[in-house]
C-alpha cells in the first residue's frame, strides 16, 4: 500500500481537524505535526483506527525543553509509525511552563506508561489519567526535574571535586 | 521472605470473624527479588506477590544504574557522544557506536560510500552474534546447563579479538567515527573474520543439539512467559522480542540503513511469544547474521571506508602533523568547535534488542541540544509483570534472562 | 640434625626438619584464604560482561581457586564491585558489605566503580569508596579480564600478609566507623 504518503498524511490531518493543527512540515523525509493539547489523544486515536493509516506502533514519547520560547517552553513529542504503511511521523504539543499539563496515552498504547513516568521524572510534565505517575528512574525523593535546561549536570550538593581544577 | 505463619493466620481469622470464608481469608507473601538477586543478571528489583510458589503480582522497580545519558549528551560535543553509547547496550556496543554515527550524519546529509556501508554491516551482525550469544547462553545456564555457557563463550571472545584488531578495545568499542571508519580493516581482520565464520557454525549447531530438543530446556521453557502479537505491539515490543510473538517487524527491512537492502536474509518469527520462541528467533538471528556476514564479504567493493566529511572526519596523522589545514582541521575537530545544521532527526537501528532510536534535535550548536534515545529494552520491560503473572517463581527467572534485559539500556 | 628453610610454591617461608614443618600461623591461614577466595559479584553494568568473560573458559578465574562464586552476601570474602553504582544503589551495596562476614575484601572494578568514570552526573556515586572501604582498585573502563584477574592477584597478597588481629585492631574499627560501619 504504497499510496499513503507523507503529504497525504499531513493533508488529511489538516482536514480532520482544522486550525487545531498549527503546523505540519516535513524534514529529512519526517513529517512533524504540531497539535493543540486538546486534540492530542482523539487524534492518534483517529490515526488508530482509520482504516488506511492504522497507525499501530508508538516508538517513542519524550519530552524536549525551550526555556527561551515563552508560553511554549515545553513540548511532547510522540514518535508513531504505522507499520502497514510503514510511514513514520512526529507529533508535537508545546505547553507552558504554568502548566504542565497533557491528557496520558496509556488508555490508547499500553508502553506509554513508563515513557510517560520517565517525561515526568525529567520535565515534571503531569499525565492526566496516568494510572500510576511517580518517578522511576531516580531517587524516590528526587525534589527537581533534572532535564530542565535551568539545572546542572553535575550534582550541585557534592563537595568531593575542587571546582578549580576542572575550571568550574 | 515474610512468611505468614499458621498461628498469626489464626488471629486473622478470629479478629475478621468467622463469617469471612477462607478464600478471603488467604494470605500473600511477598518475595523481594532484587536489585541484587543472583539470579536476575542485573539490578532490577521486583516486589512479587506470591500464592505459594505462583506469582500473583509484580511490582517492578528500575534505575539503580541511571546515569543520565541524555543530560550528560546534551554536554558534550557530537563526536563525544559514541563513548556514551558504548554503554547503553553494553553486549552490543557497535551498533550502537554505528546508530549514533549514522544519526549525526543524517544530520548533516552525508553521502557513505558503499565500502564503508558492507565493513559497518560486517561489525553490526557480529555485535549482533555476540549479543545473542550471551543471551541465550544464559538462557541455558538459567534452565540449568552451563556447558553450553563455557562453550559459546569461546566464540565471543574471538569476535573481541576482532574489535580489538579494528578499533582497539574488547567491550565498549567506540567503533569508528562520524563518517566512517579510523582505517580500512586489515588483512588480519578479514583472516579473522573468515576463521570465525568456519568454526562458530560447527559451534552454534552443537549448541543447538545440545539445548533445542532437550526434553528438560522444552518443560522449562516451552509456554513460559507468553505474549500475544497484539500485546506486544500495545506494549510497543520491538526486536527479537516482537518477532517471537510472531510480528515481523525488523528495522533492518522496513527502513533499511547502511545498505541492508542489498543482502539477502530472512527475518525469524516465532508464534506463542514464549521463552523458547524467543530463543529460537535468537538462534535462527545468529545464522541469519552469518550468512549477511558472508555475502558482504563476498561482495564488499572497492573503494573508501570513510565519507568525505572533512568537518567530522579527523585527518590523517601525517596531515596533521605536516600541513596546516590538517591541523586546523584536526583542532577544531577535537575542540568541538563546529556547527552543525539546526534540525530534528529521529534515526534507528536494528539493535541486539530490537528498535535502538535516537532522536536528535539540533540547535546548531556544538553539543546536541536534546538526544533522546529509544532504549528497546526500557520499553518492553514494562510489561514484565504481565507476562510473569500466573507462572512460577523459576519460570519468572527464565522469562527475565530470556527477554534479554541489560540494565545499562533500561536505566540509560 | 640441622634446619632447612623451605618454600613451598605460592606458600610461606617454612623451617622443615625431619617430618615437620615450622611456620607462623598466621601465614598458613593467610596462604589459605588466599587461594580459596569466594568472591560476591556486584555486576551492574558493562565490567560485569568482562567479569563473564573472565569467569568463562579463556581466561577461568578458577585457576586462583575463587571457582565458588558465593551469591549470598554471608559466606563471601571478596566483594567485587562491577559496574556503575548509582545514588539510588549506594544503600544497597552498602548493606551488601555489612551483611558479609569478617574477614572480608572489596575489589573495585572499573572506572565508574573507582571513582564514576565518565558519568559525572547528578544520579551517580562518584566511586563506591564513599560507602565502603576499598582495598584494590582496577582501573580500566571496563578492564580486561586480564586486569580483573590482576586485582585478584593483587588482593590474594593482601590477604596473605593480613596480620589475624587487623581485623580487631583499632584502626580496623575507625576505618568502619568512618564509613558509618558498626
Amino acid at each position: 500500500m504504497a499510496e499513503v504518503n507523507n503529504q497525504m498524511l499531513g493533508e488529511s490531518i489538516s482536514a480532520q481537524f482544522g486550525n487545531q493543527v498549527l503546523s505540519v512540515e516535513e524534514t529529512y523525509g519526517t513529517l512533524d505535526i504540531v497539535v493543540e493539547k486538546s486534540i492530542i489523544i482523539p487524534l492518534i486515536k483517529w490515526l488508530k483506527t482509520h482504516d488506511k493509516f492504522q497507525v499501530n506502533f508508538l516508538t517513542s514519547l519524550c519530552g524536549v525543553h525551550f526555556p527561551e520560547q515563552n508560553d511554549r517552553e515545553l513540548s511532547v513529542v510522540y514518535h508513531l509509525h504505522s507499520f502497514i504503511n510503514n510511514i513514520r511521523f512526529r507529533i508535537h504539543v508545546f505547553l507552558p511552563a504554568s502548566q504542565l499539563e497533557i491528557p496520558t496515552l496509556t488508555t490508547l498504547f499500553a508502553g506509554a506508561n513508563w515513557m510517560e513516568r520517565e517525561t515526568f521524572e525529567f520535565y515534571g510534565i503531569k499525565f492526566i489519567g496516568h494510572p500510576d505517575l511517580r518517578i522511576i528512574l531516580n531517587v524516590e525523593d528526587m525534589d527537581y526535574h533534572p532535564l530542565l535546561k535551568q539545572y546542572p549536570l553535575v550534582d550541585a550538593t557534592r563537595t568531593d571535586k575542587d571546582d578549580k581544577y576542572f575550571g568550574r | 521472605m515474610i512468611n505468614i505463619s499458621d498461628d498469626n493466620f489464626e488471629k486473622h481469622k478470629a479478629l475478621n470473624g468467622q463469617d469471612q470464608s477462607d478464600q478471603e481469608l488467604k494470605q500473600y507473601n511477598y518475595l523481594n527479588l532484587g536489585p541484587t538477586h543472583p539470579a536476575t543478571h542485573g539490578i532490577f528489583q521486583n516486589i512479587l506477590k506470591m500464592d505459594g510458589e505462583v506469582i500473583v503480582d509484580a511490582q517492578p522497580t528500575i534505575g539503580y544504574i541511571h546515569r543520565a545519558f541524555e543530560k550528560l549528551a546534551e554536554n558534550r560535543p557530537f563526536y563525544q557522544i559514541t563513548t556514551i553509547t558504548d554503554r547503553l547496550n553494553y553486549c552490543s556496543s557497535p551498533i550502537n557506536n554505528i546508530g549514533w554515527h549514522l544519526t549525526v550524519e543524517k544530520l548533516l546529509g552525508v553521502k557513505t560510500p558503499k565500502r564503508l556501508d558492507y565493513l559497518r554491516v560486517i561489525i553490526m551482525e557480529l555485535a549482533r552474534i555476540a549479543d545473542h550469544i550471551i543471551c541465550n547462553s544464559v538462557v541455558a545456564v538459567d534452565t540449568g546447563a552451563l556447558t553450553g555457557f563455557l562453550y559459546v563463550f569461546q566464540w565471543r571472545e574471538k569476535i573481541y579479538e576482532i574489535y580489538e584488531e579494528i578499533c582497539g578495545a574488547r567491550l565498549t568499542t567506540n567503533i569508528g567515527r562520524i563518517g566512517g571508519f579510523e582505517r580500512d580493516f586489515s588483512e588480519k581482520v578479514f583472516a579473522k573474520i573468515n576463521n570465525l565464520l568456519t568454526e562458530l557454525p560447527a559451534a552454534l549447531s552443537e549448541f543447538e543439539k545440545l539445548v533445542m530438543r532437550n526434553r528438560i530446556f522444552m518443560d522449562r521453557t516451552v509456554n513460559v512467559g507468553g505474549i500475544t502479537g497484539e500485546r506486544a505491539l500495545e506494549y510497543s515490543f520491538t526486536g527479537p522480542n516482537l518477532r517471537a510473538a510472531g510480528v515481523d517487524y525488523d528495522v533492518r527491512v522496513m527502513t533499511p540503513y547502511c545498505s541492508y537492502e542489498d543482502f539477502d536474509f530472512t527475518i525469524p518469527v516465532g508464534s506463542s511469544g514464549d521463552t523458547y520462541d524467543r530463543f529460537c528467533v535468537r538462534q535462527e538471528e545468529m545464522w541469519q547474521s552469518i550468512s549477511i556476514i558472508k555475502q558482504a564479504l563476498k561482495n564488499l567493493p572497492k573503494g573508501d571506508f570513510h565519507a568525505d566529511v572533512p568537518e567530522f572526519y579527523l585527518p590523517p596523522k601525517e596531515e596533521v602533523y605536516n600541513t596546516m589545514e590538517g591541523l586546523i582541521w584536526h583542532f577544531k575537530i577535537v575542540m568541538g568547535e563546529i556547527n552543525v545544521p539546526k534540525g530534528q532527526v529521529y534515526q534507528s537501528v536494528e539493535g541486539g534488542n530490537g528498535e535502538l532510536g535516537f532522536y536528535l534535535v539540533s540547535d546548531g550548536g556544538r553539543q546536541p541540544y536534546r538526544l533522546h534515545i529509544r532504549r528497546p529494552c526500557f520499553i518492553y520491560y514494562q510489561a514484565y509483570p504481565e507476562m510473569i503473572k500466573g507462572s512460577m517463581l523459576s519460570d519468572a527467572i527464565l522469562t527475565m534472562s530470556s527477554m534479554n534485559v541489560i540494565a545499562g539500556e533500561l536505566d540509560a | 640434625m640441622g634446619l632447612n628453610i623451605s618454600k613451598l610454591p605460592n606458600g610461606p617461608e617454612m623451617y622443615v626438619g625431619e617430618g615437620f614443618g615450622l611456620t607462623q600461623i598466621e601465614k598458613v591461614i593467610g596462604m589459605a584464604r588466599a587461594n580459596s577466595i569466594w568472591p560476591l559479584p556486584f555486576a551492574t553494568s558493562c565490567c560485569g560482561i568482562e567479569f563473564m568473560a573472565t569467569m568463562a573458559s579463556t581466561y577461568d578465574l578458577g585457576r586462583f581457586g575463587a571457582e565458588r562464586l558465593s551469591f549470598s552476601p554471608r559466606q563471601a570474602d571478596l566483594l567485587m564491585v562491577m559496574g556503575t553504582i548509582a545514588k539510588k544503589m549506594g544503600p544497597v551495596l552498602k548493606q551488601v558489605y555489612t551483611q558479609m562476614a569478617e574477614p572480608k575484601w572489596v575489589i573495585a572494578v572499573g572506572a565508574c566503580a573507582s571513582s564514576g568514570g565518565i558519568f559525572d552526573t547528578y544520579s551517580v556515586l562518584q566511586g563506591i569508596d564513599k560507602v565502603i572501604p576499598v582495598d584494590v582498585y582496577v582501573p580500566g573502563c571496563p578492564p580486561p579480564p586480564e586486569a580483573i584477574l590482576d586485582g585478584i592477584l593483587k588482593i590474594q597478597e593482601l590477604i596473605k600478609n593480613e596480620p589475624l588481629r587487623r581485623r580487631e585492631s583499632a584502626e580496623y574499627n575507625d576505618l568502619l566507623h568512618s564509613y558509618q560501619i558498626d
